[in-house]
């Protein structure tokens, strides 16, 4: 494989927590590497540190030790703004609990990753409205999230996550609060997407979620156990 | 960093929307800002008002002036219950004393009295004065129609008069008053000028003024020859009770030639009269002390509203605080998913900062109305005269902003400071 095509590259990364006086440590020297356009399952029990690594990948938060490179670029050194410019710009998140701001109608929640872009309004607007046909609201786009079904919510997070053109899509259990129906829609979806070329990554302890990735990483006590 | 305005339209628009969700709320909090504003604005309006007048009312006495005024002691009032005639208060040889003073450009005399005006069956009480032509120019008493009587009539001793707007409008509502004959006592005056109008309000009355409006002007000389130099005063209990007093002049009028002369100028005065008037029946009047004592008392006034200004603002300014700092908290979860799909930490200050400048600014507009609102109320139900200036507007609203900056900031960075994995898992 050619190492330019490598998206996500984790070298022994170390994450410790500081609860009151005690270190936690989370991941205890992970190494991995996922190429471009690739669909990777992180699996394991709660704890293990799946979440974080996923943060970490998504430039929430910052390694303890360890090196993280994003498409080849050593981000492990950089300050809290250029963290949120790499989110800006290459970054698309999914939560389990959709995670939209609900004073905001479907089409502004979508908008937002662009508003920070600070990208001209109308061009906004027209790629707002264009995702939200994607994924199937192209007429539920003045409604707030509290009128839509979960699966419906869930949509709306994908299409924010689109709205940056991301390199990457990072999703936490994006399934984890969904009916087997809506469920299995929106992994679909995710697959679509990832079949587009989009690279996906997903964490989950939900093996059915897991089948649809072409690579599982398994973790287990902050560290990986199995992959395959 | 380029600064883009179509972006910050967008952040206002969305910090407006966000306080309009809660507008009751959003009105509870700024209701402290609302009223530092409006007083802030009315207490400078009645401030200005009442310098303003005060200051009007002294220069119309000359600023460059001194007026000594006869007093008549009380200890002469008691012993006067029957026909007693009293001798009291400046005469000429005190004008000739004080004329020597070097510094002293000149001096009017003025013989007063109080009595009824009548034109036919009209009449009104006015204020008599018997003085010289150089009155007009030293008390800058304008003429709107006729002329001031002059030397030539000081001479003669010729019966005319100049008569106030008060007594121009009570004795001829309808009629040019011009060449027309007023009767005071038993004597006749032709009608010569009638005087501009001078601001007067009674505030000051009790220290320095006459409202110059109800006066008559007539030559010094024709009020010696018709009235001479007594004074009659009406009782309450008829003529036994009446006052009879000799007074040659009730005023002086000094002009001094230059402003810093005045104090010392005072003083003189005040060592000469006193050797020759044991009893201290006279007053010494300095407008220029009068102003500035005026000043004085607008600088206490404002310092005592101003703080309780600056009390309700500051007060105000906690309360927006106090709400964006719950704001913060309800909306933790918000900032995260805001900082997660790539908003910088300043983009985070900039928006909680622009709701508290909008939520304080608002205050302030609301403020601006009810500040202008209350120096109407007042100057209609009060009578005081108020003065609205475009800079305690400008002042008061950049106070409101100042405010929302200020007690906005905090919460602002501690939105901003929060991690955004712990917001996003906030419940």
């Amino acid at each position: 494989m050619n190492h330019n095509n490598s998206i996500v590259k984790f070298e022994n990364v170390v994450k410790v927590y500081h609860l009151g006086g005690i270190e936690l440590p989370v991941l205890r020297g992970v190494s991995c590497e996922i190429q471009k356009g690739e669909h990777v399952a992180i699996m394991g029990p709660s704890g293990s540190g799946k979440t974080t690594m996923l943060n970490i990948m998504g430039c929430l938060d910052t390694v303890t030790s360890g090196k993280y490179f994003l498409e080849g670029k050593d981000i492990s050194t950089l300050d809290d703004d250029q963290l949120s410019e790499i989110r800006s710009k290459k970054i698309g998140f999914i939560f389990q609990s959709y995670n939209l701001i609900p004073q905001l109608t479907v089409l502004e929640n979508i908008e937002m990753p662009l508003f920070y872009q600070q990208v001209d309004e109308e061009k906004t607007r027209e790629k707002a409205i264009e995702l939200a046909r994607m994924v199937g609201l192209g007429d539920r786009i003045k409604h707030r999230p509290s009128e839509l079904s979960g699966g419906q919510q869930q949509r709306v997070a994908i299409a924010r996550a689109l709205m940056n053109d991301p390199i990457l899509i990072l999703a936490d259990e994006p399934t984890g609060n969904l009916d087997s129906v809506s469920g299995k829609e929106i992994m679909k979806l995710l697959c679509e997407l990832n079949e587009k070329g989009t690279t996906l990554i997903v964490v989950t302890h939900d093996p059915n979620v897991a089948k649809y990735s072409g690579r599982i990483l398994k973790m287990l006590d902050g560290r990986i156990s199995d992959e395959n | 960093m380029k600064i883009n305005i179509a972006h910050l339209i967008r952040i206002v628009r969305h910090g407006w929307k966000n306080i309009w969700l809660h507008k009751l709320r959003s009105f509870l909090t700024v209701l402290g800002i609302v009223f530092g504003v409006a007083s802030v604005i009315a207490m400078l309006a009645i401030g200005e008002g009442a310098s303003y007048e005060a200051r009007k009312m002294i220069e119309s006495l000359g600023s460059n002036n001194i007026i000594i005024k006869s007093v008549k002691l009380p200890a002469d009032a008691k012993s006067q219950q029957v026909s007693f005639l009293g001798v009291y208060g400046l005469t000429d040889r005190d004008l000739r004393k004080l004329e020597t003073i070097p510094s002293v450009v000149r001096i009017i005399p003025a013989w007063e009295m109080e009595d009824d005006v009548w034109y036919y069956e009209k009449n009104i009480s006015a204020r008599v004065v018997g003085t010289l032509p150089d009155y007009k120019e030293i008390m800058n008493l304008s003429i709107k129609t006729g002329r001031f009587f002059d030397y030539t009539d000081l001479q003669n001793a010729t019966p005319v008069a100049v008569i106030g707007s008060t007594v121009r409008t009570s004795l001829f509502p309808a009629e040019d008053p011009i060449g027309k004959t007023i009767k005071i006592k038993s004597s006749y005056f032709t009608i010569i000028g009638i005087a501009g109008e001078k601001i007067f309000t009674g505030a000051s009355e009790s220290f320095v003024a006459e409202d110059m409006n109800i006066a008559v002007y007539i030559p010094l000389t024709t009020t010696k020859l018709f009235f001479g130099e007594y004074e009659v005063k009406r009782g309450t209990g008829g003529f036994q009770s009446w006052e009879r007093n000799w007074v040659q002049y009730h005023k002086f009028i000094i002009q001094v030639s230059e402003t810093d002369k005045i104090l010392t100028t005072a003083s003189l005065i005040s060592d000469i009269l006193s050797q020759t008037h044991k009893k201290q029946d006279y007053q010494i009047i300095v407008p220029l002390e009068l102003l500035r004592q005026a000043e004085r008392t607008k600088r206490i006034f404002n310092i005592v509203l101003g703080s309780i200004a600056a009390i309700s603002l500051i007060v105000g300014g906690i309360g927006i605080m106090n709400i964006m700092l719950a704001i913060v908290t309800e909306r933790t979860r918000e900032i995260g998913i805001r900082r997660a799909v790539g908003a910088k930490r300043r983009d985070i200050i900039n928006q909680f900062l622009t709701e508290s400048i909008i939520l304080s600014a608002s205050g302030g507009f609301i403020g601006i109305l009810l500040g202008i609102a209350i120096p109407k109320a007042v100057t209609k139900f009060a009578g005081m005269m108020t003065l609205i200036t475009p800079w305690s507007i400008l002042l008061s609203f950049s106070i409101s902003v100042a405010v929302g900056i200020t007690f906005g900031l905090y919460p602002a960075r501690k939105a901003a400071g929060l991690d955004p994995i712990q917001a996003l898992r906030y419940e």
